[in-house]
């Protein structure tokens, strides 16, 4: 495997682990204190429609000639690569929450409990919030996905490195029957972020007519600095309410 | 055209997130990078500009941060 292809299958996984450790929180919220069947069913319908998505822009991305591929995906994944870079930095120094999914399915409870009792058969108040939770939490691996895989022209292993990751989530769910508060999911968002924004950087230039000086090797240059700088932004803002809190125990 | 409007918002808030100014300034290295017209120069436009970029999204937050 190469290293762009390497590269393509981490943060696909990686990224789609992250978004599916949140959609799993929202569903066992629902599914149980309200209805599994209509919990399931609203996931069912999220993933298929997100298949759908999958199908109907993968062959449009892919028949774009490639130095517009190029621009648009790095363009993209610059994008959206800055959005978890910046947050993962954020939370990082301690300026932003870390993400409680223990919090968060405490919220999600008290609100399906506080709707009233569930309905009859399907009940539309669990099939909408699983279906809206999982549906939005996937959208963005998709468009990391599908960008990822027709750049490079492997979608399929795009692919399958979502759906690895999403049955690893949802075993482990399974398994253990209440959310995943301890993955490190800034670890994780921090990684796919890095990784999003050094492809976009190499691609994006790339599409917009630069050669990089080494060609393919500059990644190899190009990640860990991105990694580098980003740590070093981490320490460099984080916060004094930290430091202190460090001190002190 | 209350559902247009809602799906043009979603549109921009899954682009642009919540810092606009980013967003923006990828589009402007982008067009930077191509009005180069020196292929072999132009690929430091897109690390220096992310760079800078990426800073300046910190540093607002943790000044907005610090101040609140």
């Amino acid at each position: 495997m190469s290293g762009q292809a390497l590269g393509l299958a981490i943060s696909v996984f990686l990224a789609c682990a992250v978004e599916a450790v949140e959609a799993l929180t929202i569903v066992l919220a629902v599914g149980t204190t309200r209805s599994w069947r209509s919990a399931l069913s609203g996931a069912a319908a999220a993933v298929i429609a997100l298949a759908v998505t999958t199908a109907i822009l993968g062959p449009g991305l892919t028949s774009l000639p490639i130095d517009t591929l190029r621009l648009v995906v790095g363009g993209l994944l610059l994008v959206f690569g800055l959005q978890w870079l910046r947050k993962a930095i954020l939370r990082a120094a301690g300026i932003k929450a870390q993400h409680d999914e223990d919090e968060i399915y405490r919220e999600e409870t008290a609100a399906a409990r506080a709707v009233g009792a569930p309905a009859e058969g399907l009940d539309p108040y669990s099939f909408t919030i699983a279906f809206k939770g999982v549906l939005l939490e996937g959208l963005e691996v998709v468009f990391i996905a599908l960008t990822f895989g027709a750049n490079q022209h492997r979608l399929p292993l795009a692919a399958a490195a979502a759906g690895a990751a999403v049955l690893l989530v949802v075993a482990v769910g399974v398994a253990v029957r209440r959310p995943l508060a301890r993955a490190p999911e800034n670890a994780m968002k921090f990684s796919v972020g890095v990784m999003l924004t050094s492809f976009g950087i190499f691609w994006g230039a790339e599409g917009a007519g630069a050669d990089w000086p080494g060609g393919d090797a500059a990644l190899l240059a190009i990640v860990p600095s991105v990694l580098i700088f980003s740590l070093l932004l981490a320490r460099a803002f984080r916060s004094p309410a930290i430091e202190v809190r460090a001190a002190e125990a | 055209m209350t559902r247009i409007r809602d799906a043009a918002e979603g549109v921009w808030e899954f682009i642009a997130g919540d810092d606009w100014v980013t967003a923006a300034g990828v589009i402007l290295a982008l067009g930077m990078t191509a009005l180069i017209t020196d292929a072999d120069s132009a690929w430091f436009v897109m690390p220096l500009v992310v760079a800078i970029l990426l800073t300046l999204s910190i540093w607002r937050e943790a000044r907005k941060f610090r101040r609140d």
